[in-house]
C-alpha cells in the first residue's frame, strides 16, 4: 500500500510539475470551448443547443493531450524497469499510473467542463450532471487512454500513435455522456446514459490495466 | 534470501540476433563478477535477462532456492546507464520515492545519504546534477533498500578516482554480507571477482 501510495504521488508531482500538464490540458480545452462558436456562429438558440455536445467532445480531446507522456517519460529513461522490478503487480502499478493521471488532469477538466457549457450557452441546471459525466468519462478516459499510451510506447511520434490507438476507445464514452445530456438538456430519462457511462468506466478500470501491463511487458522485452 | 545466481546455457536473441548462446555462470552468495565484452556484445541485455526484462531464447536462471519471480521482485537492484531519475524533480524526492518503491525504511535511506555523501546535493534538482553525482544518486538505491543481488550497468564510468574507490569499499561490504554482484565493466573492477566475457 505504500508503495501504491508513493507512486501515486510521484505520478501527480510530475503530471503537475514543470511543464504543467494540467494547466496545459486546461489552456487547450478552453481554447477548443473558445473556438467551436467562432465556426458554428454566435446566434445563442443555436449554440445553446450545441453546448454541452461541444463541451464535451472538447473534454474528450484534451483528455488525449497528455496522455503521451504517461509511459513514455518512464520508458525512455529506464524508470521503468525499475518500476517493474518489484512485489507490486505491474497490473496495480498501471492502474495507480492511470489514477494519477486522472487526479492530475481529468478532475481539473471535469470542473472545467460545466463552466465552458454554461459558458457556450447551455443550461446552468445541467451543470452538476456535466460534473458528474465528466468525472466519471474522465475515469474511462484515463484508463482507455492509457491502453493507447502503453501500446505506442518506443514508437517514433508516439503521441499521434495514442491518440489514433485511443479514439475510438472514445467513441462509446463520448456517444454515452452525449446521450445522458442531451436527455437531460430535453427534460427526457437521462438516467440510462449515466449509468452506461459508468459501467464502461468500470469496465476500462477493470480490464484497461491489464491491457496496459502486457503492453508494457512486451516494450520493455 | 538469494543464496546463488546460476546461468545454464543461456541464449539470448534480440531485434532477430542471436547476441550470445550456451553462457553458463555461477556465483555464489559473497562473490562479484565482472562481465566484459565488446560494446553491442550484449552485456546490458544479459543484465535485464537476470532481471527477468527480456526474454530468453534458451537456457536457464535461478537465484538458488528462491522462487525466481519472489527473487526478480524483492531480490535484486539493477543500476544502469538509464537511471530513471527525473530531472525536473530534486534528488530528495527521487531518493525518496526509489526508496519507498523497493522497501526501504527511513534509516537506510539516510544510511545511503551518509554513505554516498549526498547531504548538500538533495536539494537540487537532477537536472543540476554531474554525471557522477547523478551516478551516485542512482548508487544510493543499493544501500536505502538492501537487497541481495546487485546488477550493475558501468558503475563506475562516470566516478571519479575517489568514488570508484569508496564505491568498491560498498561493494567489499556488500559481499562480505552475503551479497552477490554482476557487473557489466570496460575497467577491472576494485574488488575480486570473476570473469566472464561475452562474445569471446
Amino acid at each position: 500500500m505504500s508503495r501504491a501510495g508513493a507512486l501515486l504521488a510521484r505520478e501527480v508531482a510530475l503530471a503537475w510539475g514543470k511543464g504543467g500538464g494540467p494547466l496545459v490540458a486546461l489552456g487547450f480545452y478552453a481554447g477548443t470551448a473558445t473556438l467551436l462558436p467562432l465556426a458554428t456562429g454566435p446566434e445563442p438558440a443555436r449554440l445553446a443547443a450545441i453546448a454541452t455536445g461541444m463541451a464535451w467532445v472538447a473534454l474528450a480531446l484534451a483528455a488525449l493531450l497528455s496522455l503521451e507522456r504517461l509511459f513514455e517519460r518512464d520508458y525512455e529513461d529506464g524508470a521503468l524497469d525499475l518500476i517493474v522490478l518489484s512485489p507490486v503487480p505491474l497490473e496495480i502499478t498501471c492502474a495507480v499510473k492511470c489514477l494519477g493521471q486522472w487526479i492530475a488532469t481529468g478532475a481539473p477538466l471535469a470542473l472545467a467542463a460545466p463552466i465552458a457549457a454554461i459558458a457556450l450557452g447551455a443550461k446552468p441546471q445541467l451543470a452538476p450532471l456535466i460534473l458528474a459525466c465528466a468525472l466519471v468519462g474522465g475515469l474511462a478516459f484515463a484508463f482507455t487512454g492509457g491502453i493507447g499510451a502503453a501500446l505506442s510506447l518506443g514508437a517514433r511520434r508516439g503521441g499521434l500513435l495514442t491518440a489514433v490507438i485511443v479514439l475510438p476507445l472514445f467513441v462509446p464514452p463520448v456517444i454515452f455522456g452525449g446521450a445522458a445530456l442531451d436527455a437531460f438538456a430535453n427534460g427526457l430519462p437521462w438516467h440510462a446514459g449515466l449509468a452506461l457511462l459508468s459501467a464502461y468506466a468500470a469496465a476500462a478500470v477493470a480490464l484497461g490495466p491489464l491491457a496496459m501491463a502486457a503492453a508494457c511487458r512486451n516494450a520493455l522485452s | 534470501m538469494i543464496s546463488r545466481l546460476s546461468l545454464q546455457n543461456l541464449s539470448v536473441r534480440r531485434g532477430g540476433r542471436l547476441l550470445f548462446e550456451g553462457l553458463a555462470l555461477s556465483l555464489a552468495a559473497g562473490e562479484a563478477c565482472a562481465l566484459t565484452g565488446r560494446n553491442g556484445a550484449g552485456k546490458t541485455s544479459l543484465l535485464r535477462t537476470i532481471a527477468g526484462l527480456v526474454t530468453t531464447e534458451a537456457g536457464t536462471i535461478a537465484f538458488g532456492d528462491a522462487d525466481a519471480d519472489a527473487a526478480r521482485a524483492t531480490g535484486l537492484h539493477l543500476i544502469g546507464h538509464l537511471d530513471g531519475l527525473k530531472p525536473g524533480r530534486t534528488a530528495r524526492e527521487e531518493l525518496d520515492f526509489w526508496s519507498r518503491w523497493t522497501g526501504g525504511t527511513a534509516a537506510s535511506t539516510h544510511q545511503a545519504i551518509r554513505r554516498l555523501e549526498l547531504s548538500t546535493l538533495l536539494d537540487l534538482e537532477v537536472r543540476r546534477l554531474s554525471a557522477g553525482q547523478r551516478r551516485r544518486l542512482a548508487l544510493a538505491r543499493l544501500i536505502a533498500a538492501p537487497r541481495p543481488l546487485w546488477l550493475l550497468d558501468e558503475p563506475l564510468s562516470p566516478l571519479d578516482g575517489v568514488w570508484r574507490e569508496r564505491f568498491g569499499a560498498v561493494m567489499t561490504e556488500h559481499l562480505a554480507t552475503g551479497g552477490l554482484i554482476v557487473a557489466a565493466v570496460h575497467d577491472p573492477l576494485p574488488i575480486p571477482a570473476k570473469a566472464l566475457e561475452i562474445g569471446a
